[in-house]
C-alpha cells in the first residue's frame, strides 16, 4: 500500500492538534512535478515524543572528536556521557606511532556533587595534569557535557592554563546536551573549534606530493575508509587527512596543505569544508564511496577536478578492473534482493547515501529521512540563505573566517570553477529530495510511533536505522539493519564494501531463523482424526 | 591492546579513567521497565535518553522504550516545568501507558527541577499515574538509579491496607538480568510461598518473538501489586546497593519487615535466601531444591582441581560481585583483586562498607587481596600489571583488559555487549551456580588446551 496525502492525515490524527500540526510540517511526500518541496528539519523535537535524536555533546564528542585516535578526549562531566560514548561507535583506527591511540580509553573527570556545588575546574586540571603525565598524548580535547555549562566551569580558561603549563594542544568544546537541538549542535561546535585551533597549526606549505586531498565526514565506521583509501591510494591520491576516522592530530594540523576537499558526511563536516574553502581557496567536492554508482562517480569527478589525462585514464581503468572483480561476486545476492523494499532512516547523511546502494542490490526505498539534518541536506545548499536562524541555532557560534594571509591561495580560476560546477558537485550539495522517486515518503526526525505506523502501511521488507529501533521491526518478524554501525560488520563503503553489504543484507533475508516464529500448534488442531459413520449394523 | 597503561600508579584524582559503573538514570530506566505497562521518561536533554536507550538496547537486544523532555537552551535557563508537562501530556495522548516513570538527570538536577510539584500542577488522564525518581548522576552510580527508581515504586505507590499482613512476600531482586529474576521466582513458588518481585523486567526485556510488536510486552510487576507489598508480611532485598533502600522505606512506610540479603549467587548466598524464606513462612525446603543443591556441591567437589588455587581478578556491581567473590571462594579460588566503580556505601548512609564486607570475606579465607569501591579499570588492569591473575570475570569492557594481558575471562554481570545468552540465563540459585561454574571452568580449560605442548595435550581433564 502507497502512503497519500489521506492515509498520512490519519496516522497524523492520532497526535494531539499541537504536534500534528508540527509534525506534518516534517514530512513530505515526494512530488517531483512541484518546483520546491519545503521540509522542516533542524527544530526542536517535541517534549515526550519518543525521538531517535540524541545531543550536542553526542554529536561533538561522541561523532567529530572521539575518533582522532592520537588525542585524548577528556570528558568534563557526571560518568555517564563519557561512558556511553566509549567504543561504541566502531570508529576504527590502527595507531601511527606505537602505543598512541587512545581510542580504549575513556577519560572522565566523573564530577561529584561537591563538583556541581563548588565548580569543577580545579579537577578538570587535575585530569589534564594526569593524563598529559600518564599517556604523553600529541594533544588533549575536553569537551563539557550538561551540568558544566549551568555552574559556570570556564572549560576555556582552564584549557588555557593547561596549554601554557604543558606546551601542548589542549582545547575545550562547549558542547554541553542541551545546545541546539540535536547531535548537529555538536558537529557544528567541533567543526569550529577544529579549524580554529588546529587545523593549519602544522608548518607545512607545500602539499607532500600530487593531489593531495582530505577526506572530510568521513569516520571509518566498520573500517569504510580504509576501503575508500585503498582505490585512491591506486590511482595515486595522497590523503593527508581524515576527518576524522583513523584521523590523527599530527595529521589534522597540516590539513590546509590539500588541493581539494572531499565531503563525504555533509551534515557533520560541511562547516569545516566551508571554512577551509573561505580560509586556504581549497574547494570541496560532495563525494559518496556508499554504493558501486556513486563511488565510480566520485572517482571521475575527482580526476575530472584534477583535469590530469593520465589520472583520468588510470580512473576508467581501475574503476573497470574493481567492477570486474565485484560484479560477479553481487549477482547471487541480487537475486536473493531483487524486488524487495526498504526505509532508510539515519543521521545526517546516510540516509541519503545507502539508498543508491540499496537500488543496486534490487531494492527500492520508499522512506527515508535523517535524525538531525537540516534543510539544506533535503532541499540543497540553495536553500541556506533561506534557513531562518531560531533561538536554538542562534546559540552556536558561527566562526567568521577570513582568508588566510600566508596561505590562502586559490585552487582553480574562477572560468575553470565555473566550468567544473556545471559538471560536479563542486562546492555543492544538492540534498536527498532531488533523488528519490514520487510517491516516497521523507521524514525528518522520525519517531517510534510514526516508524510503527509507517512500517504497517507500506511494509518494507526491511527497515534500516540505528540500535534503538533495530529490535521494534524485528519483534514484527522484519528483517533490520543498522546503518549507523553496520550491525558489527563492515567495510561496506566502496567497491569490496558494497559487496559486504549485499552479503549482510541478503543473510538478513535468507537467514532460516525467520521460519520459527509461528509454533506448529498454532496452525493445527488439537484433536485431529475422522468422524466414523455411524454403524449400519442397527439398520439392518 | 591498551598500551598507554603503566605498571608505576601515580596517585590521581581528577577523575575516572575507564569507569566501572555509569550513571544513575539508566539504572531508573532499567527499573522502570520492570513496571507492567510502564514507559520510563528521562526528564533532561535527549542525548541521556537516547545513550541509556541504546545501551540497554545493545545489552539486551530488546527494544528499550523511553521519552525524553527534550531539554533545550530555554529549559536549562527557565526551568524544564512545561518540557514535562508538555511531555505527559504528550506521552499518554500517543503512546499510552499506565504509569509513566519519570526520572531527573544531571541537568534536571543541577536546575532543581521540583519532579514532584510539576507532576501535581500536570492533569493526569483518569487511572493513569505518574511517578518519579531523582536520579543525578553525580552521586552514585547506575545501581544508586535503580535503587532510586525502586524507592519510588514504593513511595508513590505502596500501601498497608489490611489489618493483618498476607502470607507473601516482597522480592527486590535488584539490578539482575530477567534469567536471574525468572529464577528467583522459580526458587520461591517451588518454596510454596505467594511472592511479589519489584520491579520485574522478565517478560519485558526478555520477550518472546512473536511476530509482532507491543509495546509493553506481558511482563512487569502490576501496579496493583506495586500497592499490594505494602500488605506483604516481608520484603527480602537482594543486594545491599541496589535493593535495601526501598526494602527499608516499605518497612517505614508500610511496616513491611526488610531483610537484606547478598544477590543469591553460590550455594551459600542460595543457602541463605532459601533459608529466609524457610525460617519466615515455615515452609520446608522441597526435595527438588535439595537435589538441585546436591547435583551443584557433587560438580563442585568432582571438580575442584580446576579452580582450587588459581587467582581471581572481579569487578562489575557491588552486590553481583560479592555474590561473585562469596562463590569464588567456595570453589577455593583467590579473589585477589575485587573492584566496583560505585561507591562503596549508601548515599547518605555508610561509607566503606563494600571494602569492609569483601576484605572480611578473604581475611576468612587468609587471602591477601585488594579490594576498591568507587575504583576504575585503569587502576584494576595496574594491580594486574603488577601481579597477574589466572582469570578475569566482569563485564563486556573486561576484554579488552583480557587481551592485553592474556589472561581468560568470563563475562558476568553489566553490561555485556558482545555476546548473547546472559540476559536468559541465570547466574543466581543452584542452577545459577552450574552455569558459572560452567563458565569459570571452560575459560580455564579452553586456555589449558590453547598453551598445552602436544604431549601434554589430554583427552580426559
Ligand atoms: S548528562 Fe548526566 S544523566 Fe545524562 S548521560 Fe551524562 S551523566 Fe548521564
Ligand atoms: S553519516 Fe550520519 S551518523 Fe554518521 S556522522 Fe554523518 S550524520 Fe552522523
Amino acid at each position: 500500500m502507497a502512503v497519500d496525502e489521506k492515509v498520512l492525515e490519519e496516522i497524523l490524527n492520532s497526535y494531539p492538534a499541537k504536534v500534528k500540526r508540527t509534525r506534518k510540517k516534517h514530512i513530505l511526500l515526494r512530488d517531483s512535478s512541484l518546483d520546491r518541496q519545503e521540509i522542516e528539519a533542524n527544530t526542536r523535537t517535541i517534549p515526550g515524543i519518543m525521538t531517535n535524536r540524541g545531543c550536542a555533546f553526542a554529536g561533538c564528542k561522541g561523532v567529530v572528536l572521539g575518533p582522532i585516535k592520537d588525542m585524548v578526549h577528556i570528558v568534563h562531566g557526571p560518568i555517564g556521557c563519557a561512558y556511553y560514548s566509549w567504543l561504541t561507535r566502531r570508529n576504527k583506527a590502527i595507531p601511527e606511532e606505537p602505543g598512541k591511540n587512545y581510542l580504549t580509553y575513556c577519560v572522565s573527570t566523573d564530577m561529584q556533587e561537591s563538583d556541581i556545588v563548588f565548580g569543577g575546574e580545579k579537577k578538570l586540571a587535575r585530569m589534564i595534569d594526569e593524563v598529559v603525565e600518564i599517556f604523553k598524548p600529541n594533544a588533549i580535547t575536553i569537551s563539557a557535557t550538561c551540568p558544566v555549562g549551568l555552574i559556570g566551569d570556564d572549560i576555556q580558561a582552564v584549557a588555557r592554563a593547561a596549554r601554557q603549563k604543558h606546551g601542548l594542544s589542549i582545547t575545550a568544546y562547549n558542547c554541553e546536551g542541551y545546545k541546539g537541538v540535536s547531535q548537529s549542535a555538536g558537529h557544528h561546535i567541533a567543526n569550529n573549534g577544529l579549524l580554529e585551533w588546529i587545523v593549519g597549526q602544522g608548518d607545512w606549505e607545500e602539499p607532500p606530493g600530487k593531489y593531495t586531498i582530505n577526506m572530510l565526514g568521513e569516520y571509518n565506521i566498520g573500517g569504510d575508509s580504509w576501503e575508500v583509501e585503498r582505490v585512491l591510494k591506486e590511482l595515486g591520491y595522497h590523503v593527508q587527512a581524515t576527518l576524522t576516522g583513523n584521523g590523527s592530530y599530527e595529521d589534522i594540523k597540516n590539513a590546509h596543505v590539500a588541493e581539494l576537499n572531499l565531503v563525504q558526511c555533509h551534515r557533520s563536516i560541511n562547516y569545516i569544508a566551508d571554512m577551509l574553502e573561505k580560509k586556504y581557496g581549497t574547494p570541496w567536492l560532495k563525494v559518496n564511496f556508499i554504493g558501486i554508482r556513486a563511488t565510480c562517480e566520485s572517482l571521475r569527478n575527482m580526476a575530472l577536478y584534477f583535469g590530469d589525462e593520465d589520472l583520468i585514464r588510470r580512473t576508467e581503468e581501475v574503476i573497470a578492473r574493481e567492477l570486474a572483480e565485484i560484479e560477479p561476486q553481487l549477482e547471487p545476492y541480487r537475486k536473493i534482493c531483487a524486488g524487495k523494499t526498504t526505509f532508510c532512516f539515519v543521521g545526517g547523511s546516510r540516509g541519503h547515501h545507502y539508498q543508491g546502494l540499496y537500488e543496486e542490490i534490487g531494492i527500492q526505498t520508499t522512506l527515508a529521512g535523517y535524525e538531525f539534518a537540516h534543510r539544506d541536506d533535503y532541499e540543497g545548499r540553495e536553500v541556506i540563505p533561506d534557513i531562518k536562524p531560531d533561538a536554538d541555532s542562534k546559540n552556536i557560534p558561527e566562526l567568521h573566517v577570513v582568508p588566510d594571509e600566508r596561505r590562502y591561495r586559490p585552487k582553480l580560476s574562477r572560468e575553470r570553477t565555473e566550468e567544473l560546477k556545471d559538471k560536479i558537485p563542486l562546492s555543492n550539495y544538492q540534498g536527498m529530495n532531488i533523488t528519490m522517486k514520487d510517491g516516497s515518503l521523507i521524514v525528518d526526525d522520525m519517531n517510534h510511533y510514526e516508524t510503527e505506523e509507517f512500517i504497517r502501511t507500506l511494509k518494507p521488507d526491511i527497515f534500516s536505522s540505528g540500535i534503538k529501533d533495530k529490535y521494534v521491526p524485528h519483534k514484527m518478524g522484519l528483517p533490520s539493519k543498522q546503518l549507523h554501525n553496520y550491525d558489527y560488520s563492515g567495510p561496506y563503503a566502496g567497491f569490496r564494501g558494497a559487496v559486504n553489504f549485499a552479503r549482510d543484507i541478503s543473510m538478513s533475508f535468507a537467514t532460516p531463523t525467520w521460519n520459527f516464529i509461528d509454533p506448529p500448534w498454532k496452525s493445527r488442531p488439537l484433536l485431529e482424526g475422522t468422524i466414523e459413520k455411524p454403524s449400519q449394523e442397527g439398520e439392518a | 591492546m591498551l598500551d598507554s597503561t603503566p605498571k608505576e600508579f601515580i596517585e590521581r584524582s581528577g577523575g575516572v579513567i575507564n569507569p566501572a559503573k555509569t550513571c544513575q538514570p539508566i539504572g531508573a530506566m532499567y527499573a522502570a521497565l520492570g513496571i507492567h505497562n510502564c514507559l520510563p521518561h528521562s526528564h533532561g536533554s535527549q542525548g541521556c535518553c537516547s545513550y541509556h536507550r541504546m545501551h540497554l538496547a545493545r545489552h539486551f537486544r530488546e527494544p528499550a522504550m523511553a521519552t525524553t523532555s527534550s531539554f533545550t537552551e530555554g529549559a536549562s535557563v527557565f526551568g524544564g516545568g512545561a518540557n514535562l508537562k508538555t511531555a505527559i501530556k504528550n506521552v499518554f495522548a500517543i503512546y499510552n501507558p499506565d504509569v509513566m516513570a519519570v526520572h531527573t538527570t544531571c541537568l534536571s538536577e543541577t536546575i532543581g527541577d521540583d519532579i514532584s510539584t510539576i507532576i501535581k500542577g500536570t492533569e493526569v488522564p483518569e487511572g493513569k499515574l505518574v511517578i518519579h525518581a531523582n536520579t543525578p548522576s553525580y552521586q552514585g552510580s547506575h545501581i544508586t538509579g535503580f535503587s532510586n527508581m525502586t524507592k519510588g515504586m514504593v513511595s508513590y505507590l505502596a500501601e498497608a491496607t489490611l489489618a493483618a499482613k498476607k502470607e507473601q512476600v516482597n522480592i527486590i531482586p535488584g539490578f539482575v538480568n530477567p534469567g536471574d529474576m525468572r529464577e528467583i521466582k522459580r526458587l520461591t513458588n517451588l518454596m510454596g510461598i505467594n511472592l511479589i518481585m519489584f520491579p520485574d523486567t522478565s517478560g519485558v526485556l526478555d520477550s518472546p518473538m512473536t511476530g509482532r510488536f507491543v509495546m509493553y510486552p506481558k511482563g512487569g510487576v502490576k501496579v496493583e501489586e506495586l500497592r499490594d507489598t505494602g500488605n506483604s508480611k516481608l520484603t527480602v532485598a537482594l543486594g545491599t546497593y541496589a535493593s535495601s533502600d526501598a526494602a527499608n522505606l516499605l518497612e517505614r512506610k508500610c511496616k513491611v519487615p526488610a531483610v537484606t540479603l547478598k544477590t543469591p549467587i553460590g550455594v551459600k548466598a542460595t543457602d541463605e535466601f532459601l533459608m529466609a524464606l524457610r525460617q519466615s513462612f515455615i515452609k520446608e525446603v522441597p526435595y527438588q531444591l535439595e537435589e538441585e543443591r546436591g547435583q551443584l556441591v557433587d560438580i563442585m567437589v568432582d571438580t575442584h582441581y580446576h579452580f582450587h588455587g588459581k587467582r581471581v581478578a572481579i569487578f562489575g556491581d557491588p552486590d553481583i560481585i560479592t555474590g561473585l567473590t562469596e562463590f569464588v571462594l567456595s570453589l577455593g579460588m583467590k579473589p585477589v583483586y575485587v573492584l566496583t566503580g560505585t561507591p562503596g556505601g549508601t548515599v547518605g548512609g555508610p561509607q566503606g562498607i563494600f571494602e569492609k564486607e569483601i576484605a572480611s570475606m578473604l581475611d576468612e579465607a587468609g587471602i591477601e587481596g585488594k579490594v576498591k569501591a568507587a575504583g576504575d579499570l585503569f587502576r584494576l588492569h595496574q594491580w594486574i600489571k603488577n601481579e597477574p591473575v589466572d582469570l578475569l570475570i566482569g563485564n563486556t569492557y573486561g576484554k579488552y583488559i583480557a587481551r592485553a594481558e592474556d589472561i581468560p575471562f568470563v563475562r558476568v554481570g553489566f553490561p555485556i555487549l558482545d555476546r548473547s545468552m546472559h540476559p536468559y540465563l541465570p547466574v543466581v540459585g543452584y542452577k545459577g551456580a552450574m552455569r558459572l561454574l560452567e563458565l569459570i571452568g571452560n575459560a580455564l580449560l579452553d586456555r589449558a588446551d590453547r598453551d598445552a605442548g602436544d604431549e601434554d595435550f589430554e583427552l580426559v581433564m
